[in-house]
């Protein structure tokens, strides 16, 4: 089963986005925890194309693909913003041991990486497409 | 999102419900920031009715703190919901905020 989503890139949009992923992820009988988690990647995800790709707010829309299958959902969100290249997203410091220390930018991907089974990057059809899988445990 | 702030003594004290996502986190900063300007530097954020957070949330905490830090208060958490825990360790900033299992706790801290 397919569903699609697409919304303008506006924060307000970010929790109909997430609703619309967990019902998909209810779908695919995933517990309460992946939904969670589910949620955050796609929230993060939407935050950085609408902040890092479109530059702001009501500059392009944001597509989401959910794949329901039993066990495993597949979401792909595709945007019309200018490519992204995760190689050279900044690195969050995640063992700060001091206030100083601290650098808080680039923690969306860091959490798409580690609360997510897959996350992949592309560059097609004039936009970046994000796919990110979750996996029942 | 929605904020309630009280005050006991010295310390303020803020309670957040809700989701703090990138929509909201900036009034929750705004929140905090004001009370920062208004000389209250002895700070506790209760997020035990948090049902969400994201790193805008995070981002909004951290600065919060470092603002508070340079006049010598403290931010400090209250009764973190599991979500929120979640997310304070996925982002390495357990160790970061002073983090209380009950309102009642931090605010006897200060």
């Amino acid at each position: 089963m397919v569903r699609t989503l697409t919304v303008p890139g506006r924060y307000d949009q970010l929790e109909a986005v997430c609703q619309f992923v967990t019902v998909a992820a209810e779908l695919a009988e995933l517990g309460e925890k992946e939904i969670a988690h589910c949620q955050l990647a796609v929230d993060e995800a939407c935050t950085n194309v609408i902040e890092h790709g479109y530059g702001g707010e009501n500059v392009g829309n944001i597509e989401v693909r959910c794949e329901v299958a039993p066990g495993i959902l597949t979401i792909t969100i595709h945007d019309s913003a200018r490519p992204f290249d995760p190689a050279h997203a900044p690195a969050p410091n995640v063992a700060p041991t001091s206030l100083d220390d601290l650098r808080i930018g680039g923690l969306g991907l860091h959490f798409m990486r580690q609360v997510m089974d897959e996350v992949q990057f592309s560059y097609e059809n004039g936009g970046n497409t994000l796919k990110l899988v979750k996996q029942k445990k | 999102m929605q904020t309630a702030h009280h005050e006991e003594g010295t310390v303020s004290i803020v309670a957040v419900t809700g989701r703090v996502d990138s929509s909201t986190a900036p009034e929750l900063e705004t929140a905090l920031k004001k009370l920062v300007e208004a000389e209250k530097t002895q700070l506790v954020l209760d997020l035990k009715e948090v049902e969400y957070m994201s790193s805008a949330g995070l981002r909004a905490m951290v600065s919060t703190l470092k603002a508070v830090k340079r006049v010598n208060g403290d931010l400090r958490v209250a009764s973190p919901s599991d979500r929120v825990n979640e997310v304070l360790r996925l982002a390495g900033l357990s160790s970061i905020f002073a983090i209380y299992s009950t309102r009642e706790e931090a605010v006897k801290s200060y």
